[in-house]
């Protein structure tokens, strides 16, 4: 063994001497990289949600008008704030003008944003708000409140004074986009958190699965539910999959919030009733120019901006304001 | 035996003795691909090469570097661990919220994040002895128990608000103009320290010995069990410190942490030359390992190159770490 100490010493020898060589040569290379096109850097909860890859898409076609150069990365898992704080730090090393984010944890983030704002970067949060939302110079987002309040309002008018047994597939505990649709849509539905026509709640995490064994548990415990709000569209499949099991899925009301293709396409065929579409690719073209303003102007964006939403159905009711599938469908994310 | 191993003195020998060296130490392969990896972002980066950078790698790979150590030892007991990161998480979470919470001075609250995380190696170790059972199943369970705990504990709240003591490893000094983090540190020593640990001690041997042959190693009279107990012990302490390199770099307790570190760890042991039929490996190697993952996630991020394929790179590399200590080993045969 004493054969392998010594090659394991002499390893980590030079492996100190290198990084301090370097550490002392460091100073010079530091503003070498100022390259000629600004930098923007995208980071997303995952790589495969297709909701993130639609972003990716409009964020690249919005750098490649500008002639702005853009680089991505991602979480491994959603909630995965490591691989964020490392990509943050990656992105700041590298130089760019401006990170835009989606934040995995919106208070965990926080430390890795104020250190990359502090080197001079423009931080804006795409899609969620980080906690406080002030720690970011701006936020390009979904109203998540209004959508959900959207679907509540076209639930109570379609509902049209029949008592409603409501099941909420919810996202997971201490996530705000999750928290905002919940809430929105109990104030558009005209009832407080804890009403007794809420008959059944469950976290789904946004998941199909999920979403399919939530919902079978709660018709174990209320076979009379007649609304199901979802988190989204695949949590609202996975519901209808679970009520067509049981017979269920003509009288049972599904909305929805996302307004991603498979979502919008399922609304057209009425296993989704309503869902609220939101614009991914706009945040992401919108992010980027803000970067590339910031890059040639020095002027910063700040605050919220709503990038809009819209309720998508093709049986309006109540006055409530509505697109049709056609307009859902062109356009639809994912 | 040591009398065989002491290199030669005579310079007309050491020819033969250090290809053969370089043919059976495990960990020149993983140091001769992280050299290339740097000399390749180098050339394909003009940020790659500054000090500054390099500090940036060793804080990023510090956390799952420090996993990776504890992984080691088990590793080289030819166990493995898959409940690592979720025992650090817990621990994180732990240290976070009884000193954001002021129950506990925070002093108090990090020895007994670090005493928690040692109870959960103690108890791997035991269930792995006295039942006894394998270790992938036990830690399979432990991962799920430690997981439940911190979200429960945790009701999925990020803990933020934390004293200075538990951020403490996540300030700076300098070296030149570069500025390093304390925990970086930590960690140079930590692998410095089970480096010498294994190397140079009765221990060391032993966990070798053991990892080589359990049978053989409790006929030259070794108490195998009270040594397993002892190393997934020592593991889990040693994932109380990364928890608190973990809180210190990110400022906050996160319940969601550490969910694929297990696995990171694994893959940082395998690099760096590691066998996993244990027995073969220097921990020196895992800090090579953990470096070559933090090499190609940062220079490709300078480089432009969209994070996913950093994962295709780092698979490939698992697979052809994997092959070369296959056949080595047939070699040695």
């Amino acid at each position: 063994m004493s054969r392998s100490t010594r090659a394991a010493g002499a390893l980590s020898a030079c492996a100190i001497v290198a990084t301090i060589a370097l550490a002392g040569c460091g100073g010079g290379g530091d503003n070498a990289g100022q390259a000629d096109a600004i930098k923007v850097g995208l980071i997303t909860k995952t790589e495969t949600n297709p909701f993130f890859v639609k972003m990716k898409i409009g964020a690249e076609a919005a750098a490649k008008a500008d002639g702005a150069e853009l680089m991505t990365a991602a979480g491994k898992f959603d909630g995965d704030n490591a691989s964020q704080i490392t990509a943050i730090e990656n992105m700041v090393a590298a130089g760019v003008k401006g990170i835009l984010i989606t934040p995995s944890d919106s208070k965990a983030i926080v430390p890795a944003v104020q250190k990359a704002r502090s080197a001079g970067v423009l931080v804006i949060a795409l899609d969620s708000p980080t906690e406080p939302q002030e720690a970011t110079d701006a936020l390009f987002a979904t109203d998540n409140f209004k959508a959900g309040e959207l679907i509540g309002q076209y639930a109570k008018a379609t509902m049209a004074g029949k008592p409603a047994k409501i099941a909420t597939l919810d996202l997971a505990p201490g996530i705000a986009v999750g928290q905002l649709r919940h809430d929105g849509f109990l104030k558009g539905f005209g009832i407080q958190e804890g009403d007794p026509s809420v008959v059944c709640s469950q976290d789904t995490g946004g998941d199909q699965s999920k979403g399919q064994t939530a919902m079978e548990n709660c018709l174990q415990k209320a076979p009379d539910i007649n609304l199901v709000y979802t988190i989204n569209e695949p949590a609202a499949l996975g519901a209808y999959t679970a009520l067509k099991a049981k017979g269920r899925e003509k009288d049972v009301l599904i909305v929805s919030v996302d307004g991603g293709c498979v979502g919008t396409k399922a609304v057209q065929s009425g296993q989704i009733a309503a869902t609220s579409q939101q614009y991914p690719l706009k945040m992401a073209e919108q992010g980027v120019k803000a970067v590339v303003d910031y890059g040639k102007s020095g002027t910063k964006v700040s605050g919220y901006t709503d990038t809009g939403v819209t309720l998508i159905t093709d049986k309006p009711a109540g006055g409530v304001e509505a697109e049709d599938t056609e307009f859902g469908l062109q356009n639809c994310w994912g | 035996m040591t009398a065989t191993i002491t290199p030669p003195k005579p310079p007309e020998a050491a020819e033969p003795s250090l290809a053969r060296r370089l043919l059976t130490t495990p960990t020149v392969g993983p140091l001769a691909a992280l050299l290339l990896a740097c000399v390749f972002f180098s050339f394909n980066s003009d940020q790659f090469l500054t000090g500054g950078n390099f500090s940036l790698i060793i804080q990023q790979v510090m956390v799952v570097g420090t996993l990776a150590i504890g992984q080691t030892l088990i590793i080289l007991t030819a166990g493995i661990d898959l409940s690592n990161g979720a025992i650090m998480a817990f621990g994180g979470i732990l240290m976070a919220k009884l000193a954001a919470e002021g129950t506990v001075p925070p002093l108090v609250a990090i020895a007994l994040g670090l005493l928690v995380c040692a109870g959960f190696g103690a108890a791997n170790g035991l269930l792995v002895t006295l039942v006894p059972l394998p270790p992938f199943i036990v830690t399979l369970g432990m991962l799920n128990v430690a997981f439940a705990l911190t979200h429960i504990y945790s009701q999925d709240q990020t803990v933020t608000n934390l004293p200075a003591p538990l951020t403490a490893l996540g300030e700076t000094f300098s070296i030149g103009d570069t500025r390093v983090t304390y925990g970086s540190l930590l960690t140079i020593l930590l692998f410095l320290l089970f480096a010498y640990l294994l190397g140079q001690t009765a221990w060391g041997k032993h966990v070798y010995a053991l990892g080589n042959s359990p049978e053989v190693a409790r006929l030259t009279g070794i108490r195998t069990g009270r040594l397993t107990v002892g190393v997934y012990t020592t593991a889990g302490f040693v994932y109380g410190i990364a928890a608190l390199l973990l809180v210190s770099r990110t400022g906050v307790g996160d319940p969601q942490a550490g969910q694929t570190d297990n696995l990171d760890s694994i893959t940082a042991v395998v690099l760096g030359g590691t066998s996993l039929f244990g027995g073969r490996g220097l921990v020196i190697g895992t800090l090579i390992g953990a470096l070559i993952v933090g090499v190609f996630r940062n220079g490709l991020q300078l480089m432009g190159v969209a994070s996913i394929y950093q994962t295709l790179i780092t698979g490939i590399l698992v697979i052809l770490a994997v092959t070369v200590d296959q056949l080595s080993r047939r070699r040695i045969r």
